[in-house]
């Protein structure tokens, strides 16, 4: 952080004062709002901040500077994957043509946009080993749900409407189940087998004719690759189920498993995880979700077609009943999609493949080094991600998890995912990605040797990180309690409109 | 030591019959695995309840909890105070920090329920 | 590998440490059987090849013609201040804020963009983004039953087609009804809520009613009697649901201001590209009351233990990863960046620039309007309307595909929209902002004049 950094400024509205900014359209002409019925209108204008371009440029890059980036610096964050944002993507999400095409253009003015998500669903649904992609999701739950209604639409077409339960395995990320229960399933969790994997017996068990899908993570949350994946698709289908995959860990296995091909039914992938499209400080992403044979008929609408004389189309209205509907009002998350797109023709079939190899041996590398310093509980090569645990250290040092995260913050680094999975006493669940250096990788596990130390020798150095960041530890009792969650008062007089 | 007078659930609940008004909270322990309780939800007077059926939320800012009846019967009062101050729950948790009083139903009974010190067994194994 | 910094020498280095010989090894643990062999997909493309592709694939996307099509997207001026903030690689490469000691940058401006919403729908609670102003609108539905423990939602005809439909796709999981509110066929409020069929639909004891939703301007650009509506529905018990436009929020009644419970609407208007639908900003917003119901992350103020202000994610005990299968919504990431972008859009702007840009639409609207009907299309409906409408066009369809030869995108043929009433296969919706100008207009009267009187002769 700079020094620059370091200043936390003022909010918008205390930088507000009367007559400053705008001036970026004309005026308009007088009485335009006469033939609307005043109590249609606003009694008062709202009460918006006033500030010049030059203060909000100041405002907004001095809090820019207050953050961590995928730009400044390394994000170990497990089941992430914060992998470098190519700025090719951000590029060509940018060109006039993308960017200015209205989603109900008729489809003769869309061609270019057409045929670049024909060919993303296409890449996709290789990559996945499915038979077709929906890209209408805006976001990995939103394809979970997408993926989920699909199931229930398959299950009803075929008069089955015992099917209650979604089996989760208790690992699963959080999405998982709260989506089970937005598409009206109850949720059944599934302890884990204690080598991390998912307990097949446990699932034979609770599997029936209750059983409308199993959602698997795999490589699970663990970041360890299903070894008994064929035993329990098998036993899903046996049962009349659906196997749902959740693609959050896809960076793994590129190019070296299908899911599709191994049974999944269907999947979801996360395009700002594994195809790189930024993060944007919590969004947007898109969740496009790929489907096998069965929920093929009940893909959301509409979808992109291609003509035999090789032109693009969306469906139009009532040309596949059988969709369970749209998830969203337009057809996608476009300019994220165009990211992705560009990503992938960038890295090419062979690029992906050495893009899960460099993520799994960066990772595997990591562990190594790792396990001398913290707990490594599973010590079987490792996918993309591992799962170490500060369990001993706290019961040496009293140290925990979190005091050992905030600290990494003292020492430049973001920390990785704590407490998650559940399954994991005092978890940290780490993935560098393909795109770290070594040097970054090797300075990463020289704090945390640091650290370790600390909490020996100098316990509150911990307790009480981080302190250097711009702020410290925060009251989030209070935030909670107490919850302000707006600006109530502008400072200054407002000038009236000029009318 | 935990109030000996009490009953307790394997839920961290505590009950205390006085006649046939049970009143009813959480422990000290389960106060401190959530950690700093920002909101309480509870059950709408008048509501009938059955014994171990959730019947509110309690939560905290990093999690949540049901909260089970521990006898089955009306609700009768909640404790209003938590509203505005649901830290009562971490200062006081078997005093101020009370939640409901539950009017026994025919037969409702806390003879199942742990005594004192089968529940600090219960805790001590964490 | 494209972006990768690994050399052979680090992978040796990195095999070495691990022990094993080659990167196969780490793959054991997949089953033989399920093994895939690579990827059959194109080879990689150097940038300066992709580069070039891109633009020729951009090119065939025809965005000159003379647009008036809205329909729930709308082209703005957007200040380029708005697109040079947002490749600040400290926002768009942000994680989200959970570590929020080292993203007080990103808070801060979802702090700010809740409080610019408040501002702007009245209503003091405003979630840090949902996807788009249709996931909003069904999760508000969702809120409403929720809230009211009721399972009944009725929804006006005057809501975006996409809207309703996204609606039913979430209540398929639900075992909640949405049902279809009529709108008046005609008279003075021709096209607008119809409030003696509300009030009947309200009525039925059997089936009470949880959430009433109105939009306003409505799908059809029409302004509605939202404040009647919203006491039908609170005299019912339910909530009130309004569908707003961000822009239109300068110059029109505010959802607090008719005492709607909960808003949702897209903030795309707001400095975001039309991009083919998306990524855009599902505004939702509501009562202090119903903070616990509401879905999506919250960013609240605090203070560290220094005694700063700071702020931070709040009341996440609502969210997925806390509640799992009782969380309301199974929301995680949001469109985070799209509010980032509203947010200095709006202060760009400042309350007059935003009143001008409602104001200059209308105003374009209005002139609009005129030169239509000389032309020989006038307006369907006679209400008040902000800055869209839809106007009478025999063999709408047909002319709007003629029109495009002739460089004008003449709005939006609601026969395609609507396809299920027959009084709207002879309209157009069309619409006017502040980057419409007189000649575009006069372009379009012109040639949609030439159509009718061909098409009458």
């Amino acid at each position: 952080m700079t020094a620059a950094g370091d200043r936390l400024g003022p909010t918008l509205f205390e930088r507000s004062r009367p007559g400053r900014g705008g001036g970026k359209v004309p005026h308009p002409p007088k009485d335009v709002l006469a033939r609307i019925p005043a109590g249609l209108l606003r009694t008062e204008g709202p009460r918006l901040p006033e500030v010049s371009e030059p203060e909000l440029t100041r405002h907004y890059v001095n809090l820019s500077q207050l953050n961590y980036a995928v730009d400044t610096g390394f994000y170990p964050l497990g089941s992430c994957t914060m992998k470098y944002n190519p700025k090719i993507d951000e590029w060509a999400a940018r060109l006039h043509g993308f960017a200015a095409l209205h989603p109900l253009a008729p489809d003769e003015l869309s061609q270019g946009t057409l045929q670049l998500l024909w060919e993303l669903e296409g890449a996709l649904a290789e990559i996945g080993g499915m038979k077709a992609v929906t890209l209408q999701p805006a976001a990995g739950a939103q394809g979970e749900l997408t993926g989920i209604l699909m199931v229930r639409a398959y299950h009803r077409s075929r008069g089955d409407t015992g099917r209650t339960e979604v089996l989760v395995p208790d690992s699963a990320h959080g999405t998982n189940p709260a989506t089970a229960s937005m598409a009206g399933f109850t949720t059944v969790n599934i302890p884990s087998a204690s080598d991390g994997g998912v307990d097949v017996d446990a699932f034979r068990a609770a599997l029936g004719p209750s059983t409308a899908a199993v959602m698997i993570t795999n490589p699970s949350t663990l970041g360890l690759f299903e070894s008994r994946l064929c035993e329990l698709l098998e036993a899903i289908h046996e049962a009349g189920a659906l196997a749902y995959m959740d693609g959050a860990n896809l960076n793994a296995i590129m190019g070296r498993f299908k899911p599709g091909e191994a049974g999944f039914d269907v999947m979801h992938i996360n395009v700002h995880k594994t195809f790189s499209t930024p993060h944007g400080g919590g969004g947007p992403g898109a969740g496009p979700v790929g489907v096998g044979e069965k929920l093929l008929p009940f893909l959301p609408s509409p979808r992109v077609l291609r003509e035999p004389d090789g032109r693009f189309r969306l469906e139009t209205v009532g040309e596949r009943p059988t969709s369970i509907g749209r998830v969203r009002a337009f057809v996608g998350n476009t300019g994220v999609l165009v990211r992705a797109y560009a990503y992938i023709r960038v890295h090419g079939g062979s690029g992906l493949c050495e893009v899960s190899e460099d993520a799994v041996l960066a990772a595997n590398y990591l562990k190594a080094r790792l396990s001398e310093i913290l707990d490594v509980p599973f010590s079987r090569p490792c996918m993309h991600e591992f799962v170490a645990s500060s369990a001993t250290l706290k019961a040496e040092t009293g140290i925990r998890t979190l005091d050992v995260a905030k600290r990494l913050i003292d020492y430049g680094f973001h920390p990785p995912t704590i407490y998650f999975p559940l399954t994991v006493e005092e978890a940290l669940l780490i993935e560098p990605t393909e795109t770290e250096p070594l040097e970054t990788l090797d300075a990463f596990v020289e704090a945390l040797r640091c650290i370790v130390a600390e909490a020996h020798s100098d316990p509150d150095l911990l307790h009480e990180a981080p302190h250097s960041s711009p702020v410290r530890r925060l009251d989030e009792t209070k935030a909670a309690r107490q919850p302000n969650l707006r600006w109530k008062a502008m400072t200054g007089v407002q000038t009236p409109c000029p009318d | 030591m935990v109030p000996q007078d009490l009953r307790y659930t394997k839920d961290h609940e505590w009950v205390r019959v006085e006649g046939d008004m049970a009143t009813v909270g959480i422990t000290e322990y389960a106060a401190e695995q959530l950690g700093d309780i920002v909101f309480v939800e509870l059950p709408e007077l008048g509501r009938t309840v059955t014994q171990f059926a959730a019947v509110g939320v309690i939560e905290s800012v990093k999690a949540v909890s049901d909260l089970f009846a521990p006898v089955g019967g009306e609700v009768v009062e909640s404790n209003l105070e938590l509203s505005t101050s649901p830290e009562l729950l971490n200062s006081d948790p078997f005093g101020k920090g009370w939640m409901l009083r539950i009017r026994l139903a025919a037969g409702a009974t806390v003879d199942g329920l742990l005594d004192a010190a089968a529940y600090e067994a219960l805790t001590a194994e964490g | 590998m494209a972006y990768g910094p690994h050399t052979a020498e680090d992978r040796a280095r990195m095999l070495g440490a691990i022990g094993v010989a080659t990167v196969d090894d780490l793959f054991a643990d997949i089953p033989t059987s399920l093994r895939a062999s690579g990827l059959d997909l194109p080879k990689p493309e150097p940038e300066s090849d992709l580069t070039a592709r891109l633009e020729a694939l951009a090119g065939r996307n025809r965005v000159d013609l003379v647009s008036f099509l809205g329909a729930g997207a709308y082209r703005h001026f957007t200040p380029p201040v708005v697109d040079q903030l947002l490749l600040r690689g400290e926002f768009y490469t942000a994680y989200t804020p959970y570590q929020p000691e080292i993203s007080q940058g990103t808070l801060q401006t979802i702090y700010e963009y809740q409080s610019l919403m408040a501002e702007l729908t009245g209503l003091d609670v405003v979630s840090a983004s949902h996807y788009d102003g249709a996931t909003a609108t069904a999760e508000a539905t969702l809120m409403s039953c929720r809230a009211t423990r009721r399972e009944r939602v009725l929804v006006s005809r005057g809501v975006h087609p996409h809207y309703r439909e996204t609606i039913c796709t979430y209540f398929g999981g639900a075992s909640l009804v949405a049902e279809e509110i009529p709108l008046v066929p005609e008279g003075p409020a021709a096209g607008t809520t119809d409030l003696a069929a509300l009030e009947r639909m309200l009525a039925d004891p059997e089936r009470p009613v949880g959430g009433v939703v109105a939009a306003n301007p409505s799908f059809f650009g029409l302004l509605e009697p939202m404040a009647e509506i919203g006491r039908l529905a609170h005299a019912a018990g339910a909530l009130f649901v309004s569908v707003v436009e961000p822009v239109s929020l300068a110059v029109l009644a505010t959802p607090g201001s008719y005492e709607a419970d909960i808003a949702a609407g897209d903030g795309q208007p707001l400095g975001i590209p039309l991009a083919y639908g998306g990524p855009y900003l599902g505004i939702l917003a509501c009562r202090e009351a119903l903070v616990r119901q509401i879905p999506g992350r919250l960013v609240g103020m605090t203070t560290d233990v220094d005694g700063k202000r700071a702020f931070v994610m709040t009341l996440r005990a609502r969210e997925q990863d806390i509640r799992r299968e009782k969380a309301a919504s199974n929301i995680c990431t949001n469109q985070a960046l799209c509010a980032l972008a509203a947010g200095i859009y709006l202060a760009a702007m400042g309350p007059h620039g935003l009143r001008d840009v409602a104001t200059l639409g209308a105003a374009r609207a209005a002139e609009l309007e005129s030169a239509l009907a000389a032309a020989g299309a006038p307006r369907l409906h006679p209400g008040p309307y902000l800055n869209e409408f839809a106007v009478r066009v025999p063999g709408a369809a047909a002319i709007h595909g003629r029109l495009l030869d002739h460089g004008i995108l003449a709005g939006l043929p609601l026969v395609r929209a609507v396809p299920d009433d027959p009084a709207l296969t002879d309209a157009l919706l069309v619409c006017a902002t502040e980057v419409t100008t007189s000649e575009e207009i006069a372009a379009f009267a012109a040639a949609l004049g030439a159509e009718l009187a061909g098409a009458a002769r």
